[in-house]
């Protein structure tokens, strides 16, 4: 099933590997010759072109946008410029955004996917397939939804004006507001399937425990079930936080390029201005958040197997 | 803080009951939060207007005849379709067989090549778009069709990788030796024994590679050239203009199909699970 599916993926990438069993065998030949393909392909394709990307992101450009390969810092000078911080602020707005989305997705999806949890096995298949419908449903698709909802002449203002409760039309499009509606609306879904997949192992008896040993039920939220339920929500973190920095359709689309984003800055490097060393360099700044958050979050999830 | 809570001292028995009629009101508002916009979408679909509001002037299917005949939609679909199939099939077959030898053999590198394979699915996606932009580039490959292909291979793949992995780690692994015990070649026993226990994983897999690469917008964005553009580019360029009739069509095309398809999946699942 998808959603076991999506918790796997999730998982093993917060997990560290496990791949040894105990009757693997020492490949000979042909065990080699046959990896050799998969290995092949993941280093010309993931590996080399991000090591391409680190050294374009040192290299030059000349005046007709042609990659020069001399090496320079001036790529990463012009982003850490404290003197007119734009792109800095840029990445901040991003990390923000991406940040708020993700805490408003906790926060609306956790609930959702215990009392999913919870349920018979026949009713908590039946939400979990309407949970799905708009996991596998084309983000863009959902996006473009909102713009008949949240424009000036949309449905909301036309609904809020009928019921009196507001003069004239909002500008609610095109707004910070329009940007985490969609982004909230694209990727709480992911949220809430990782948690399910850890809250549905959550056994009953210990949460019960913790209300005889006399935890109030905050307490035993905290204490007993968020623990329980980290690896969840860390894969949320994971499938949320790091797409929501980069995803330049959505802001463009909400936003309309008011607000732009690190992932607008990038793609714009790359389009439009055909600055690539540039926009190699902020790819790079981007990479090293990426990896900084999934570190943070292994560390965590490390600390926590450590504690139990 | 051994004193039970406010709630807990008003309600001593139905704190509980309360939470959870709680819980359920709450999800009862996300589904709706959820599914308003998509019904939204579809009713405004037969919308028969010309304006560009979303004022309702009627009924028709006018919409739904003009993106049957909107030929550059049709073409981006079918470049959609294509991709998507090549990219399941590969994906497939290099996602099983990599599974299984990952769990059959103990490579040197087991570690880093796991590792390696989650890379691509965790990896911000404009990173992979623009890293693999350079690199074609670098090669002087030409921008289009081939070179989307490899980009949606290289991200599907490992979800059906970590999929039979998943699978596999359930096998019972004398299930192999049986089929060598009684004469079968190491191949056949990999195609005759291992590769129908891990049917519904591949296809769960496969599902997913599918869906993946049919919606992949972001790397597609930056590998694609201007000849071979796929349908979310084709949405993408068109939900910018603002409201567009024919794509709310497109949308309860695709809303329609996707209900039908977690439907699908959801039978088979039974069905493999009755067996």
């Amino acid at each position: 099933m998808q959603a076991t599916n999506v918790t796997n993926a999730t998982n093993a990438a917060t997990e560290l590997p496990t791949t040894a069993t105990n009757h693997a065998r020492r490949p000979k030949l042909f065990g080699w010759l046959l990896i050799a393909p998969m290995v092949l392909w993941l280093a010309l394709f993931v590996v080399a072109p991000l090591i391409i990307l680190l050294v374009y992101s040192f290299c030059q450009r000349d005046d007709l946008g042609r990659i020069v390969y001399q090496f320079t810092w001036e790529n990463y000078a012009r982003i850490f410029d404290f003197e007119n911080p734009i792109y800095l602020r840029t990445l901040w707005l991003s990390i923000l955004y991406a940040g708020i989305t993700t805490a408003l997705c906790i926060a609306i999806g956790y609930p959702v996917a215990w009392f999913i949890a919870r349920q018979r096995e026949t009713v908590r298949n039946r939400l979990l397939m309407l949970v799905m419908i708009p996991f596998w449903t084309s983000f863009l698709i959902r996006t473009y939804a909102w713009i008949t909802i949240l424009s000036h002449n949309g449905l909301l203002n036309g609904f809020l004006e009928a019921a009196k409760i507001i003069p004239g039309p909002l500008e609610m499009m095109y707004t910070p507001f329009a940007v985490v509606i969609g982004l909230l609306y694209a990727y709480l879904p992911f949220m809430i399937l990782p948690i399910y997949g850890s809250a549905e192992k959550v056994d009953d008896s210990l949460v019960d425990a913790a209300h005889d040993l006399g935890a109030g039920p905050f307490r035993a939220f905290s204490d007993v079930i968020i623990p329980l339920t980290w690896p969840g929500i860390s894969a949320g973190i994971l499938l949320v936080f790091v797409p929501a920095i980069g995803m330049f359709a959505i802001t463009e689309l909400m936003g309309g390029g008011r607000q732009p984003m690190i992932g607008n800055v990038i793609q714009n490097q790359f389009l439009k201005a055909r600055n690539w060393p540039f926009g190699a360099a902020l790819g790079i700044i981007f990479t090293l958040l990426f990896i900084l958050a999934y570190a943070f979050v292994q560390y965590r999830a490390s600390k926590q197997n450590h504690n139990q | 803080m051994n004193k039970p809570s406010i709630l807990m001292r008003l309600f001593p028995a139905s704190g509980l009951k309360i939470l959870n009629w709680g819980l359920a009101a709450w999800t009862a508002i996300v589904f709706v939060f959820l599914y308003l916009p998509i019904l939204v979408l579809i009713v405004y679909s037969f919308n028969d207007t010309t304006k560009k509001t979303t004022s309702w002037e009627g009924f028709t299917f006018r919409w739904y005849v003009e993106l049957s005949q909107n030929s550059t939609m049709i073409s981006a679909l079918k470049n959609s379709l294509i991709i998507a199939s090549i990219t399941t099939v590969a994906s497939v077959i290099i996602g099983t067989v990599g599974a299984w030898l990952l769990h059959r053999y103990q490579y040197r590198f087991s570690r880093l090549i796991q590792t390696l394979v989650c890379i691509p699915m965790i990896m911000p996606e404009i990173i992979m778009g623009i890293s693999l932009l350079i690199f074609f580039i670098v090669l002087r490959m030409e921008l289009g069709f081939v070179t989307v292909t490899i980009a949606h291979i290289t991200f599907c793949f490992p979800f059906v990788l970590v999929a039979v992995q998943a699978r596999l780690h359930g096998l019972d692994p004398s299930l192999e030796e049986a089929a060598l015990d009684l004469g079968a070649r190491p191949l056949q026993a990999f195609w005759l024994v291992i590769v129908p226990c891990l049917r519904p994983a591949i296809l769960s897999g496969a599902l997913m590679a599918f869906t993946l690469s049919l919606d992949e917008i972001i790397v597609t964005f930056f590998t694609t050239g201007p000849a071979t553009r796929t349908l979310p580019i084709e949405i993408y360029g068109k939900a910018r203009v603002g409201l567009d009739y024919t794509l709310n069509a497109l949308s309860t095309v695709f809303v329609v199909t996707t209900v039908v398809f977690v439907f699908f999946s959801e039978y088979l699942r039974k069905l493999g699970a009755r067996k």
